[in-house]
């Protein structure tokens, strides 16, 4: 699960602490979760790469004993995971009304 | 007994805002639905949105819409690991009414759009998320929301749900976008006293600037970064397709954090505190990729539907344009007293006939040609820089041997005639 690019990344000295990046936002978490895997032993048996748990942005998946972890309350509602997902093996909902991310500025 | 409007919007951002703002001016009955806590709350833009487009719905708007700055400088960066050629343009024409574009927050700017739209007479409710149209005779009627007793009927739905277009994916209008159609951004807001900002980027007050990055910014990836300068903040950002995100297996904070520490942009944003974090996804998928626009009782407009020029980075003037001509369309038929898909199509024919559609037809084969053609932005633009070092650099070696130093280590092993290709296809897909 190496990083191809990790050579040409030459200004990242340090693990990014995507958490940090997080409390930034003003949230609203729902108790309920939006996204869900349709079938976890598609992640545990055909999944080599686990790309989500990398190319989501705010690492919302993570692979922890055997199966992959959604942590939905950090969500940025981007739909990445649900597109890259290379077994479309992600449902994917909008949080229901008003909960979620809510963006102040942008 | 169901509630029933001549139109409902589904999602507050500018292509729906601007079709709800026709449409109740002209006296339709409209409600719009949005799901965030206020509109805007969901809506992510890197940040410009152009004057014309929007001035064709509200004239003069930028006399009283939250904006932040005009932009008065566009700045292109060819950016390598430790060196920058730069260009650009610079015009006062853009520093005084009517002005080309401004940076924006599209957290207040939609705002202050969907009290315009209120103000005209439509509805707006927030925290309300469509679950799916709803389909009588193979025809769209209406939608069922998440509320309880939450359906809605109209004679016409807009579909503005953005990038994600779930709805006019339900209705078979697309397949699921393919990570090579779609961009994942990730960017954020940097707080800095505006005199500073002003300052490091040789604005006059309340003036903007923006910056594109081609190359080192995405490690090579196909895509850009990007810094625009704000009152107060300063957005940076960088988004490559997230085809070779997932590819290259990269995080794309660790993108954005490269970029922030890159010391051609370090100086430029010294100091900036962080105030927010995003994702988005942004339509790549251009001309090739619009799904169907139209249904009987259905239209679909904005990112929901791919209207994204990413060569140029414009997108919330097609979006709002589309919103228009759809309104335009749906008056004539409200008119007919017909909202079938014959009639609806004459929106389909407006937005053909406009720049909308013949700039996405312009540049259709551009992205997938970057894409299976890396070497544009991971091999030409080091290239570029290592050209103008040696050119520039004076170390008594003759300008005769620089040139041929510089055509040999371009080429490096590879033809004449493939780089000559490389060139020929870039001029054709962009000409």
């Amino acid at each position: 699960m190496e990083n191809k690019l990790d050579k040409r990344m030459k200004y990242v000295k340090t693990e990014v602490n995507i958490d940090d990046k997080l409390y930034l936002n003003r949230w609203k978490p729902d108790h309920q979760s939006h996204l869900e895997i349709i079938d976890p032993a598609v992640c545990a048996e055909k999944c080599e790469g686990k790309d989500c748990t990398v190319f989501c942005p705010a690492r919302v998946y993570e692979w922890r004993d055997g199966r992959i972890a959604v942590g939905y309350e950090g969500c940025l509602e981007c739909g990445a995971c649900r597109i890259g997902c290379p077994h479309g093996n992600i449902r994917w909902r909008y949080p229901r009304g008003g909960y979620g991310v809510q963006f102040r500025l942008a | 007994m169901p509630e029933k409007f001549d139109v409902i919007v589904v999602g507050a951002g500018v292509a729906g805002l601007a079709a709800a703002y026709k449409l109740a001016k002209e006296g339709l009955s409209v409600i719009v639905i949005e799901r965030g806590d206020y509109p805007g709350a969901k809506n992510v833009m890197g940040g410009v949105l152009y004057r014309a487009m929007m001035e064709e719905i509200i004239p003069e708007f930028w006399k009283e819409a939250p904006l932040q700055r005009p932009v008065v400088e566009q700045r292109f960066w060819l950016m390598d690991e430790e060196s920058v050629v730069t260009t650009g343009y610079k015009g006062q024409q853009w520093a005084r009414e009517p002005y080309n574009c401004f940076t924006v927050f599209r957290g207040q700017f939609d705002q202050w759009f969907a009290r315009k739209c209120t103000e005209a007479g439509a509805v707006i409710i927030n925290e309300t998320v469509v679950e799916s149209c709803i389909v009588e005779n193979e025809r769209v009627v209406g939608v069922r929301t998440n509320r309880p007793d939450g359906d809605l009927y109209a004679n016409v739905v807009v579909l503005a749900d953005g990038v994600n277009s779930l709805l006019s994916k339900q209705l078979g209008f697309h397949d699921e976008w393919k990570p090579q159609q779609v961009a994942l951004a990730v960017m954020e807001e940097l707080k800095l006293p505006s005199e500073v900002i002003e300052e490091r980027f040789n604005l006059e007050p309340g003036m903007g600037a923006t910056i594109e990055i081609f190359g080192s910014g995405t490690l090579g990836l196909v895509g850009t970064a990007f810094i625009y300068t704000n009152k107060e903040h300063i957005s940076i950002g960088v988004g490559a397709l997230l085809s070779q995100i997932r590819q290259m297996k990269v995080r794309p904070y660790d993108l954005l954090e490269n970029l922030k520490n890159h010391p051609m942009v370090r100086p430029l944003i010294r100091q900036g505190e962080p105030v927010e974090y995003y994702a988005h996804l942004i339509p790549e998928g251009g001309y090739n990729a619009i799904p169907r626009l139209v249904g009987n009782g259905v239209v679909v407009v904005g990112d929901a539907a791919q209207l994204v020029n990413g060569i140029h980075r414009e997108g919330s003037n097609l979006a709002m344009t589309s919103g228009r001509l759809a309104a335009e369309a749906i008056i004539r038929a409200h008119r007919m007293g017909e909202f079938n898909e014959r009639s609806l199509s004459h929106y389909e024919e407006q937005l053909r006939n406009s720049f909308v559609i013949e700039d996405l037809k312009k540049y259709k084969n551009t992205s997938h040609l970057f894409e299976v053609n890396p070497q544009y932005f991971n091999k030409y633009i080091p290239a570029t820089n290592m050209a103008l070092h040696e050119m520039l650099t004076v170390d008594g070696v003759s300008k005769k041997d620089k040139q041929k130093l510089i055509l040999q280590r371009l080429l490096n092993g590879s033809s004449l005639y493939s780089l000559g290709k490389d060139l020929y296809q870039a001029w054709r897909a962009v000409k």
